[in-house]
């Protein structure tokens, strides 16, 4: 039973991230990839790391998407998606090379019953791997200072006031 | 091959990542190109959980795949806001136009 409910997930998944690349519309894709991130943290809830799944679901299906229409809004209709240059034969070919080779590398190594003995994450975030909470802190940090500077509107005449 | 939901598991990341490789490789629109990658991201922290489950060590897991989206998001946002800009200056959301355009 529970294999099915996971086929149905990832087949869903999938699916949706084939059509957010196929589709011509990228406020479409921008809805499949909403799709993708529901079901993926579903997946998530059911592998059993709740905390990841809710901002999986949150940040990937929530913020992502606003920021996205956000986006598309200001650009406008013109959002189309061109042809591509690679001939898509050639592409298809060579993803389907690099993953099968990833599973035929990666197959064997999940071979194993799964291990018991969990930790729970508050414990690993905040004592073995606190310094990823501070890498965490200052990307934010980053991110927002990167946005309001990329986002932000230069005012006519700013540069030649600073020359003056 | 028996159809355990760790080989569902597998098969299914596998995907994801095969079509967001396959979505990076043909697209051509700045934003088409972000979203592309949050594919690729969700496949990946899917692996991580994936990896901490089977290895006994969900935490670790959980914390890698925690770190991985705040970057992913992080990314998305500043190729978005990239995206904008470069439409506001040269028209084009392009790649490949983009690219050969001066200044």
């Amino acid at each position: 039973m529970e294999s099915i409910e996971y086929f149905l997930l990832l087949t869903g998944a999938i699916f949706c991230a084939y059509r957010a690349t196929v589709s011509k519309r990228i406020l479409s894709s921008t809805l499949y990839l909403a799709c993708i991130s529901a079901l993926t943290s579903v997946v998530i809830f059911m592998l059993g790391a709740t905390q990841v799944a809710v901002m999986e679901l949150s940040v990937g299906a929530g913020l992502v998407t606003v920021l996205m229409v956000y986006a598309l809004s200001v650009v406008g209709e013109d959002a189309l998606d061109p042809t591509s240059v690679i001939p898509k034969p050639l592409a298809l070919g060579l993803v389907g090379t690099v993953t099968i080779l990833l599973g035929w590398m990666v197959y064997p190594a999940i071979q194993v019953t799964i291990v018991s003995g969990d930790v729970d994450l508050a414990s690993v975030l905040w004592q073995s791997r606190v310094l990823d909470v501070w890498i965490q802190i200052v990307l934010i940090f980053s991110g927002v200072m990167g946005v309001l500077g990329l986002l932000s509107e230069r005012t006519p005449g700013h540069s030649e006031e600073v020359h003056a | 091959m028996n159809f355990s939901p760790l080989n569902i598991i597998l098969i299914g990341i596998a995907g994801l990542l095969g079509v967001g490789f396959y979505g990076l490789l043909i697209t051509r629109n700045l934003i088409k190109v972000v979203m592309m990658l949050q594919i690729l991201i969700k496949a990946v922290v899917l692996a991580l959980v994936f990896a901490g489950k089977i290895s006994g060590n969900l935490g670790l897991g959980q914390s890698t795949a925690a770190t991985v989206i705040v970057a992913d998001t992080i990314v998305a946002v500043v190729g978005l806001a990239l995206a904008v800009q470069v439409r506001r200056r040269f028209g084009t959301l392009d790649v490949p136009q983009i690219s050969t355009l001066k200044g």
